[in-house]
């Protein structure tokens, strides 16, 4: 299978794969979270759990004074981490044009120098995570494969935009073929990962915030 | 065949000595080559014989000839096309039946080991090689038979060079390329549909001055002509870098020039020299004409998707596989809903009560 065959694949069949594994597992996951259900809360509320419930949903993206002054850095490149994905996937024109493709509406692109430079930012913070898991005794020992299984998922798209962007290591059209199966197999490995997270944070979040706002306590 | 060079031809023809010096110069700098290499070429050149070409067209629309001939017929180049000694092609060639098939054969039989096969369409195998016969050979049994006798074979346009829009799916006739068949000689596919006419000539002054082939690429492209794609040489990559796209063939982005990525322009996968040498005497290229790049040159173009689908885009019908995959996976996880509050109750009704006294118990 030479490059424009592969990247014909990665651009059909296996995108389509991808999708419906992303797409029914993420559903699967999120809707046995829900359905788990909990006891009805009989007490009397002594606050509001929508209130607790929202503002805890922004809250819990700034951070916490106590965490942030024991461990500044590993606070910042979190932020770091996730904003960068976030601009390279939403920023980029090329992405842009494949989210237009599904919603039917888009957005303006970032020049790619940019996104270029954010991608690399990216990938040096994606690095420093690991670093700093592997430098902390106590993450160390809470860590389990699918937390380096979840790292290397996230890191490949990245890394192989950036190759490939960049023409480097292989030749351009396999580069790309390979960055769209990294991003396919981030797809497949998402719903079955703690990535789910990137769906579920605003369920566990609403949900915290509900039950300690309905308590009348902070969260 | 006469036997004058091609320097006494062009003098005859009225070219000159400027103008020969104008398209050598010509030739290096798109072949890449150093400024010092522009006498030898003129030398080579001028002292060239005719080398006697064979061209066999197959499974092809006759796009290749049309390019070679028409576009380029009052340049220079043209007439480097009358300096080689076309032995054989049904197109341009006067003579028909027999008579013509006898040209080809008395040119294999004078000049063997020494012409150059030049083959423009696909080679049907399918139901033994019938699909497509000249002069009652099949399109197969011909190519072995003047490759045999070939120094070089060049295989002009993406047909010849990978199968093309024959070996498109589902590929009814069983369409190769010419490198599928012939393995024993040395090939060079100067691919597109069609190809850049400078591009075939380059490659046949390359042969005429050095007495081999160009340096080629993966795929046996030309490298000077096939090493760097569309997208890098291309004039509207500026637009592209700052996020600037055309959405619709007429909008405001469009008219500006800003990049075709986002209306399925594949300069970004497809290599080769539109965007430099460009077309009918250099005035325009697709996509200076407004157009995205169809990836023309590559294999398989025709099976890469839609040509108006951006390059990021996936060419299946992704709003029907979100509603299939987003059903399946509402109905998976109402089964496992259930099966999961199932669980919960039994383990709820199942449940032993601890005491002190068991936990402290000795075992």
């Amino acid at each position: 299978m030479d490059a424009n065959e592969l990247l014909a694949w990665a651009r059909g069949p296996g995108f389509d794969i991808a999708l419906i594994i992303f797409v029914a597992g993420m559903l699967l996951r999120l809707l046995e979270i829900v359905s788990l259900g909990k006891k009805p809360d009989l007490s009397a509320p002594r606050g509001s759990g929508v209130e607790g419930g929202l503002r805890t949903l922004l809250t819990r993206s700034l951070p916490r004074k106590a965490v942030f002054d024991r461990e500044p850095l590993r606070i910042i490149n979190g932020y770091v981490l996730h904003l960068g994905f976030f601009i390279v996937l939403f920023m980029y024109g090329p992405h842009i044009a494949l989210f237009q493709s599904i919603l039917g509406f888009g957005w303006p692109a970032l020049p790619s120098g940019v996104i270029d430079a954010v991608g690399a930012i990216t990938i040096l913070s994606l690095i420093a995570a690991l670093v700093f898991r592997l430098n902390n005794k106590v993450m160390r020992f809470l860590s389990t494969g699918g937390d380096y299984v979840a790292w290397v998922v996230t890191l490949l798209p990245v890394l192989t935009g950036y190759l490939a962007y960049n023409h480097l290591l292989l030749p351009y059209t396999m580069m790309l073929a390979v960055h769209l199966l990294s991003v396919e197999l981030l797809m497949v490995v998402a719903p079955f990962s703690k990535l789910t997270h990137m769906f579920s944070f605003a369920m566990a979040r609403w949900h915290q915030g509900y039950q300690a706002g309905r308590r009348g306590v902070e969260s | 065949m006469d036997d004058l060079t091609l320097s006494e031809r062009l003098r005859q023809r009225g070219v000159s000595r400027r103008g020969f010096m104008k398209f050598c110069a010509a030739t290096a700098s798109m072949m890449a080559l150093p400024p010092l290499m522009i006498p030898k070429i003129a030398a080579a050149l001028e002292k060239a014989r005719r080398p006697s070409v064979i061209w066999l067209s197959f499974q092809e629309c006759t796009g290749c000839t049309e390019s070679l001939t028409r576009s380029h017929a009052p340049t220079i180049e043209g007439l480097i096309f009358d300096h080689i000694s076309l032995d054989y092609h049904h197109t341009l060639q006067a003579a028909a039946g027999d008579g013509a098939e006898h040209a080809r054969e008395a040119a294999m039989k004078e000049n063997w080991g020494k012409y150059i096969l030049v083959v423009d369409g696909s080679i049907p195998l399918g139901e033994g090689g019938n699909y497509s016969a000249i002069a009652g050979i099949s399109n197969l049994d011909m190519l072995k038979e003047v490759a045999e006798g070939a120094a070089a074979v060049v295989s002009v346009g993406t047909c010849a060079a990978f199968g093309g829009l024959p070996m498109a799916k589902p590929n009814p006739t069983g369409a190769v390329a010419v490198s599928d068949i012939i393995k024993d000689k040395p090939i060079v596919n100067v691919p597109g549909c069609p190809p850049i006419p400078t591009v075939i000539t380059g490659v046949l002054a390359h042969f005429l001055t050095f007495g081999r082939l160009p340096e080629l690429d993966h795929l046996q492209r030309p490298k000077v002509f096939f090493g760097q794609s569309i997208h890098d040489r291309c004039y509207r990559r500026p637009f592209y870098e700052r996020g600037q796209f055309a959405e619709t063939f007429d909008d405001e982005g469009a008219r500006k020039g800003w990049c075709l990525f986002k209306l399925g322009c594949k300069g970004p996968t497809t290599y080769n020299a539109c965007a430099t040498a460009k077309w009918n005497e250099g005035t325009s290229w697709p996509v200076e004409a407004g157009h995205g790049c169809i990836g023309c040159s590559e294999p398989r173009f025709w099976d890469a998707g839609g040509f108006y689908q951006a390059l990021s885009v996936p060419h299946t019908k992704v709003g029907e596989t979100i509603l299939t995959a987003g059903a399946a996976g509402l109905a998976i996880g109402a089964a496992a809903a259930v099966l999961n509050r199932k669980r919960k109750a039994g383990a709820v009704e199942n449940r032993e009560t601890i005491t002190v006294k068991d936990l402290t118990k000795e075992s």
